[in-house]
C-alpha cells in the first residue's frame, strides 16, 4: 500500500521505513507514527467495530481517550485486546487485527444489532432476561457472556516479564505538556529533584501538534530543546512513555512506564513494563485537556473525530484521514484545525460554526450558525448534511470532520481522593476542585488555562509556588495568548441516535429513556445506560451525558454532578499490578539448612508457608507416598530416624525478667523450671483460646529460649513483642528470633542417645541421668562446634533435638547419616513426623485451630490458677467451660480396614444423623503402621468420660459413616516410658 | 577443632559473584552477626560498652558505624547488631558477652542473615526496583531495615559512596538472590 493520506512536514523520520500488518494486510509507516497515524496515512479509516451495535468506528482522537480505534496487538502469546491503536507506537513487523467483529471488518455480521436498536436500548438487559427465570443460568448468561467484551485473551501464559519500582522526588509532574516541560525547566534549573512523566513517546504535549511559535520558534522545536536542556540535568529525571495512573495518599502517586511496548519484543530481562511508585513531596498536574465531541446523528462513522485530532495528525503525523474535511465547531480553536489543514493542501469543505458572529478570517467557508444534522458513508463518512442558519439543509462532500465542542480540563487525579472538580460557568467545563490530595497543585489547561502563553506562566508559577523557589526563575517565553471562548454545546437538536459514548453504543436516545424511566442520579445513568464505562471511562462522553440529563432535569450541570474519577487513569495490564510476583515468585521461599542434602536424596517436598520441607524420603522400589511413610515411622519406632525441624520459630529471650515474662505469656508455670530444663507450654489468646504451643528452654537463669509451631512463628514473635513493649514495659526482658540462626535437627528412637553419643563431644554426658527427659544444655559436637542439645519428643520416642548454626547444617545431617548407618538412620519427613505425633495424640495445627481452648486440648489443669497469665482468666470463662465441652480423644475404627477422615462428625452409634445430634468432629487422621489401621484425634462433647464408646464418624461431604470406638488419644507408649528410657 | 564443612546461603562452598554492567553483586559469607540489645536501666552503660567495643560513638536510628574496630548498626530502641568479618570472630557474640556483662543481652545473629554486597556505578537504579529506600537520599553509614520482594532486609550504605550491603533472611537467600539479579537485569 501507499501512504496515499501522508502529508509533507511531521515528526516522523521518512528516512526509516517500518513494515506492520492490520488485519492481515501488510503497510508501510515510519518512526514517530501510531498504528492509527499510520493506518491513516494509508488510507485506513475503518478501524473497529463498536460494543453494541457492531458500527464501523475509526479514531476519534489521537491520544488516550481514544474510545473506537481499539484493536488486539501482537500476536500468539503476547496478544494484548483492547489497545488503543491511537497510542501505540509504531514498530517493525507491528501485527495488530481489529476485534469484536465477525467475520471480517469491513463484513461484520453481528451488525444486525444496529438494525434491531429499537430492541437494544439502554437497559434492555434488565428487561429482556427476565423471564422465565430457569433461562438464566442456562441460556442468557452464556449468550451475555459471550457477547461481552470487545477483545479476546490469548489464553496463553504472558512470555515478558513486569518489573516494579520505587521513586522519589521534590516534584512529580505529571505531564509534559508547554505547562509541565516550563515548571519541570523552573524546578530543574533551582536544582530541586524533579520527575517529569508523559503519557506519550515524545514530550512535548500539544506543543507537537500545533504551528504556532514559541520565541520565534516552531512550537515542537521549543519543547524539544526543552526536553533536550532537561534530560543534561542531572536532578530531572524524564519518564517519557509513562501515564500517572494513580493518586494515592501521603504525596504517593502510581504511574506505568512502558518500556518495550514500542519494541517487537523486550531485550532480554528487561521488562516489558513497569510499575512505579512514586513518593513525591509535591505534584503538579499538568495532564492538559480534552476536546469534547459534539453529538448529532450519525456522528460515529470513521472520518469523524475530534477537530483537534486532525490537527495532531496533520501537524505531528504528516497524516490526514481524507483529503476534503469538513470542521463542525462551536469556538474558534475549530477554525485553527481548518487553517493548518488548509496549509497542509488539505481542502476544507467549509467550516460549520454554531455561532451567527463565527468569524470569516481563513481561505475557506464559513457556515455561520449552521450545524450537522446527520451523515452517510457505509464504513467511512462520504457526506455530511448541514442544516444552515436559514433553515435549509445542504449535503457537503467530505471524508473527514473534524468535531469541536471545546474542551474539558483533565481533572481526574484532582479526584482520586474523593475530591469533586467544580463548574466554571465562563469555560463552560469543570475545573479542578478546591480539595485537591495533599500536595498537588495543577496548572496548564488541567486547570483551565487554555492559552499557551497562559500554560507557560502558570507552570513556571505554580512550581515556584509548590517548591517555594526564590531563585532566579527562567523568562516565560513569548506564545500565543488568545483569550477562549466557550459556549455549552452538547448536541443538535433533535437528534437521537447521536453517540455521545462510542465505545459503549450510548446514544442521546439512551440517556432521555434513562430520564425517563428513573435513573435519574448521575451514577444510576451510568449503571444503566453505560456511559462513561469501559476501557476510555468516559474520557470524552461524560460531559455530554451530564448535560443532556440535566436539561431533562431542570437542572445545572454542577447540580447533576459527575460520576467518581478513580484510579486507573488508562487501562492497566493486571501483570504489571503483579510485577516480579507471579508463579514460583509469588512468595519468597525460604529453604531449610538440610534442603540440598534432601534434594539429592530424592526427597518429596511440601510448601508450608514459606518453607519448602521435605515430606517423606522415597527409595528404590517404593511406588506409593504411604510406603515410604510407613517405612520412617516403624525405622523411628525401632531404631533411629531424623528430622530437619529448623522450620519450628526460635526465639531468644533474655534478661533478668525472662522467667516472669514466660510465666505471663504461658499458661503454665515458668518460672520455677530449672536451668538445664525444658518445659512445654500453652499460650493462650486474651480471650482464653489455645494460640500456640511449644517449648521453652533455660539455658541460663536469664535467658531461655522458646520453640513455636513452624505456622505461628511470626505471629508469636509479635505476641511476645506486643508484650514486652505494650504490657509489661517495665520488665526487663530482650527479644531476638534466633529461628533461622540455628539448624534444628531432631533425633528420635530408641537409637538415638547411641548416635548422638558420636556426636556430640564426649565431654557431654547424654546417659539418662547425665542428661534426663527435658535437659537442655550448650555442647559441643564434632570436635568443638558450639551446638544446643534438648531432650524432647514429638514422636513419643526417647528423641533429641540438636541445633548448630545454620551454615554447618548440612554437614551435620551428613555426619548424622554416615554414623547412623550401623543403626539403620532413616530420615524421616512432615508426613511420618505427623503420623507419628498422632500415635502419640500431640496436638498440632489441626487442634489448634483458634476455636479450641486447654480444657477441650486435654490440658485443662495445665492452666495455672496459682499465677496470673494471658488469657487463663477468660479461660475460665463458664461457656468455655460446659459438662459437655469438647475434650479431645483417639478413635479408631472397629473394623481396622475402614478409613477414618478428618472433618468427620462424630454422633452417636445409633439415632439421627444431624446437627442437633453432633457430637464433636475429627482433627486429624493417619494411617498408623505402628497400630495397623487408620487412627485419629478428635473433640468429642465430654470426651474424657467416653472412652470405650462405640461411635460413628459421618461425612456428608464423602458420603460415607464409619463405626469407631471412641479411646486414649495416647496410641502410643500412653505413659511416656520410651521417651523417659 | 570440629571438621564440619560451612555451606553458604546460597549453597555453595565460595561466595557467589555475579555482575552486569559495572555492578557485581557478592555473596559475602565473612560476617559474623551479633545483636546487642541494653538491659532495662542499662541504656547508658551499654552505649558506653558499645563505644568502646567501636572505639566510636554508637550509631543512632537509621545509621550504622562502619569503618571501626567493629561495625555496627541501629535496629531499635536500644538495639544494635554488631558485624565482624567471620573468619576472626566467629564467636562474636562470646566476646561481647564476656564484655557487656549484665549490661546487654546478646545473641548470636551470624547465620541468621545472608549477607549480599551491591557494588559500581548504577547501584542506585537497581534498589529502586527493589524497595522503597531513597538509596540516593542515603548517605554512606546509612542503615535501615526495610523490605524486599516481602522479605525483611537491612540495607546499609557502605562508606564507599557505590557500594550497598543487603542482609536478608537466611533461609530466603536464594529468593534474594534471585530478585536481586532479575533488578540488575532489568535496570542495568
Amino acid at each position: 500500500m501507499t501512504q496515499s493520506n501522508r502529508l509533507s512536514g511531521g515528526q516522523i523520520d521518512r528516512t526509516t521505513k517500518l513494515k506492520f500488518v492490520f488485519d492481515g494486510k501488510s503497510y508501510f509507516g515510519h518512526p514517530g507514527d501510531t498504528l492509527a497515524s499510520a493506518l491513516l496515512a494509508n488510507n485506513v479509516r475503518l478501524m473497529g467495530r463498536s460494543f453494541k451495535y457492531h458500527r464501523p468506528r475509526g479514531p476519534l482522537s489521537a491520544g488516550s481517550e481514544e474510545p473506537n480505534a481499539i484493536v488486539e496487538l501482537r500476536g500468539g502469546n503476547r496478544q494484548e485486546p483492547n489497545t488503543r491503536a491511537t497510542t501505540a507506537e509504531l514498530y517493525d513487523g507491528l501485527f495488530a487485527k481489529s476485534q469484536n467483529r465477525w467475520p471480517g471488518l469491513a463484513f461484520d455480521a453481528m451488525a444486525i444489532n444496529d438494525r434491531l436498536s429499537n430492541f437494544l436500548t439502554a437497559g434492555f438487559y434488565y428487561k429482556t432476561f427476565m423471564w422465565p427465570a430457569a433461562f438464566w443460568e442456562k441460556v442468557y448468561e452464556p449468550i451475555i457472556r459471550k457477547a461481552a467484551g470487545l477483545g479476546s485473551l490469548s489464553m496463553k501464559a504472558d512470555p515478558d516479564v513486569y518489573d516494579k519500582g520505587y521513586l522519589h522526588c521534590d516534584l512529580l509532574i505529571i505531564g509534559a505538556g508547554p505547562a509541565g516541560l516550563m515548571a519541570a525547566l523552573t524546578a530543574g534549573r533551582a536544582g530541586k529533584q524533579v520527575l517529569l512523566a508523559d503519557e506519550d513517546f515524545r514530550m512535548g504535549g500539544r506543543l507537537n501538534a500545533e504551528t504556532f511559535a514559541i520565541n520565534d520558534a516552531p512550537a515542537d522545536a521549543w519543547a524539544a530543546a526543552a526536553v533536550a536542556e532537561l534530560s543534561s540535568l542531572a536532578n530531572v529525571r524524564l519518564l517519557a512513555r509513562t501515564t500517572v495512573i494513580g493518586a494515592f495518599d501521603h504525596g504517593i502517586y502510581s504511574a506505568v512506564e512502558r518500556v518495550s511496548d514500542h519494541v517487537k519484543t523486550p531485550l532480554p530481562g528487561k521488562p516489558r513494563q513497569i510499575l512505579w511508585r512514586i513518593y513525591a513531596q509535591k505534584a503538579l498536574l499538568c495532564a492538559g485537556a480534552t476536546e469534547r465531541p459534539i453529538a448529532f446523528d450519525n456522528n460515529d462513522r470513521p472520518g469523524i473525530m475530534l477537530a483537534s485530532a486532525l490537527r495532531t495528525y496533520a501537524n505531528r503525523f504528516a497524516a490526514s484521514p481524507a483529503k476534503r474535511v469538513a470542521i463542525f465547531t462551536n469556538n474558534d480553536d475549530g477554525h485553527r484545525t481548518a487553517a493548518d489543514l488548509r496549509a497542509k493542501g488539505i481542502k476544507i469543505a467549509a467550516v460549520i460554526d454554531t455561532r451567527a458572529n463565527a468569524p470569516l478570517t481563513g481561505d475557506y467557508e464559513v457556515l455561520r450558525g449552521g450545524q450537522v444534522i446527520d451523515t452517510q458513508g457505509r464504513l467511512g463518512l462520504t457526506f455530511v448534511t448541514v442544516r444552515l442558519a436559514n433553515g435549509e439543509t445542504r449535503l457537503l462532500e467530505c471524508g473527514a470532520l473534524g468535531v469541536s465542542g471545546g474542551w474539558n480540563p483533565n481533572v481526574h487525579l484532582t479526584c482520586h481522593q474523593r475530591g469533586r472538580p467544580t463548574w466554571d460557568d465562563g469555560l463552560a467545563a469543570f475545573v479542578p476542585g478546591g480539595t485537591l490530595p495533599p500536595g498537588m497543585s495543577v496548572a496548564g489547561a488541567a486547570n483551565g488555562v487554555f492559552s499557551t502563553h497562559g500554560a507557560l506562566a502558570s507552570g513556571q508559577a505554580a512550581a515556584v509556588d509548590a517548591l517555594g523557589l526564590s531563585s532566579p526563575k527562567p523568562d516565560v517565553p513569548v506564545a500565543e495568548d488568545v483569550p477562549v471562548s466557550q459556549t455549552p454545546f452538547w448536541y443538535v437538536e433533535g437528534c437521537s441516535r447521536a453517540w455521545l459514548d462510542q465505545q459503549n453504543d450510548v446514544t442521546v436516545k439512551d440517556v432521555k429513556l434513562s430520564y425517563q424511566e428513573g435513573f435519574r442520579s448521575v451514577e444510576h445513568l451510568k449503571r444503566y445506560t453505560t456511559l462513561g464505562m469501559a476501557t476510555d471511562q468516559g474520557k470524552t462522553s461524560n460531559m455530554g451525558g451530564l448535560a443532556i440529563m440535566a436539561e431533562l432535569a431542570g437542572k445545572s450541570i454542577p447540580e447533576v454532578g459527575t460520576t467518581m474519577y478513580r484510579p486507573p487513569y488508562t487501562p492497566t495490564a493486571i501483570g504489571v499490578l503483579a510485577g516480579r510476583m507471579r508463579g514460583m515468585e509469588f512468595h519468597p521461599t525460604r529453604l531449610t539448612p538440610s534442603h540440598h542434602w534432601a534434594k539429592e536424596r530424592g526427597a518429596v517436598f511440601v510448601e508450608v508457608g514459606n518453607w519448602l520441607r521435605a515430606q517423606w524420603f522415597p527409595i528404590e522400589g517404593e511406588t506409593h507416598w504411604r510406603q515410604s511413610v510407613d517405612r520412617e515411622v516403624r525405622a523411628t519406632r525401632t531404631s533411629v530416624g531424623v528430622c530437619d525441624c529448623t522450620t519450628l520459630g526460635k526465639i531468644d529471650v533474655q534478661g533478668t525478667d525472662a522467667a516472669a515474662f514466660l510465666n505471663k505469656a504461658y499458661c503454665n508455670g515458668f518460672a520455677k523450671l530449672a536451668v538445664g530444663k525444658t518445659r512445654y507450654g500453652l499460650m493462650l489468646r486474651e480471650d482464653g483460646i489455645a494460640m500456640d504451643d511449644g517449648t521453652a528452654a533455660r539455658l541460663a537463669e536469664d535467658h531461655f529460649v522458646v520453640t513455636t509451631t513452624t505456622a505461628n512463628a511470626v505471629k508469636v514473635y509479635q505476641h511476645l513483642e506486643f508484650m514486652r513493649q505494650c504490657l509489661y514495659p517495665d520488665m526487663d526482658v530482650q527479644l531476638i528470633s534466633t529461628t533461622e540462626g540455628w539448624a534444628q535437627y531432631a533425633v528420635a528412637g530408641p537409637n538415638s542417645r547411641k548416635l548422638l553419643q558420636k556426636i556430640v563431644d564426649p565431654a557431654h554426658d547424654l546417659s539418662n541421668e547425665g542428661f534426663p527427659f527435658m535437659a537442655c544444655a550448650n555442647v559441643t559436637v564434632c570436635g568443638g562446634l558450639r551446638a544446643r542439645l534438648f531432650r524432647i519428643s514429638f514422636s513419643g520416642e526417647l528423641a533429641f533435638e540438636i541445633a548448630v548454626p545454620s551454615r554447618y547444617g548440612d554437614a551435620l545431617m551428613r555426619r548424622l547419616m554416615d554414623e547412623g548407618a550401623e543403626f539403620g538412620v532413616t530420615p524421616y519427613g512432615t508426613e511420618a513426623l505427623g503420623v507419628m505425633r498422632i500415635e502419640k495424640g500431640h496436638a498440632a495445627g489441626n487442634e489448634l485451630n483458634g476455636t479450641t481452648t486447654a480444657l477441650n486440648l486435654g490440658m485443662g489443669r495445665m492452666v495455672s490458677k496459682a499465677k496470673d497469665s494471658i488469657g487463663s482468666v477468660l479461660s475460665r470463662r463458664e461457656g468455655l467451660n460446659t459438662p459437655d465441652a469438647l475434650i479431645a480423644v483417639g478413635v479408631k475404627p472397629v473394623d481396622p480396614e475402614e478409613k477414618i477422615t478428618a472433618g468427620g462428625h462424630l454422633m452417636n452409634a445409633s439415632g439421627a444423623v444431624n446437627a442437633a445430634h453432633d457430637q464433636g468432629y475429627v482433627t486429624s487422621a493417619a494411617y498408623s503402621p505402628t497400630l495397623g489401621s487408620m487412627i485419629g484425634l478428635a473433640f468429642l462433647k465430654n470426651g474424657a468420660a467416653r472412652h470405650g464408646e462405640t461411635m460413628r464418624i459421618v461425612s456428608p461431604v464423602t458420603k460415607s459413616s464409619v463405626r469407631v470406638e471412641i479411646v486414649s488419644a495416647h496410641f502410643v507408649d500412653p505413659e511416656g516410658e520410651r521417651l523417659r528410657a | 577443632m570440629h571438621d564440619l564443612q560451612p555451606l553458604n546461603p546460597l549453597g555453595g562452598a565460595g561466595a557467589d559473584h555475579f555482575q552486569v554492567a559495572a555492578v557485581t553483586l557478592t555473596e559475602n559469607p565473612n560476617v559474623a552477626l551479633a545483636s546487642v540489645s541494653a538491659r532495662h536501666g542499662f541504656s547508658d552503660a551499654c552505649q558506653a560498652k558499645l563505644a568502646e567495643f567501636l572505639g566510636a560513638p554508637v550509631p543512632m536510628a537509621g545509621k550504622a558505624r562502619l569503618g571501626t574496630s567493629l561495625d555496627a548498626l541501629w535496629t531499635g530502641p536500644d538495639q544494635w547488631m554488631v558485624c565482624a568479618p567471620f573468619a576472626t570472630h566467629e564467636d562474636l557474640a562470646t566476646q561481647l558477652k564476656s564484655g557487656f556483662g549484665d549490661t546487654a543481652s546478646i545473641t548470636e545473629q551470624t547465620d541468621a542473615w545472608a549477607c549480599f554486597d551491591l557494588q559500581g556505578v548504577g547501584i542506585e537504579n537497581v534498589m529502586e526496583r527493589l524497595c522503597n529506600l531513597n538509596l540516593r537520599a542515603m548517605a554512606p553509614a546509612d542503615a535501615t531495615r526495610s523490605t524486599i520482594d516481602h522479605m525483611g532486609c537491612f540495607v546499609i550504605r557502605r562508606l564507599a559512596q557505590d557500594s550497598v550491603r543487603i542482609l536478608g533472611p537466611r533461609s530466603s537467600a536464594g529468593s534474594l538472590h534471585h530478585a536481586l539479579v532479575t533488578a540488575m537485569r532489568s535496570a542495568l
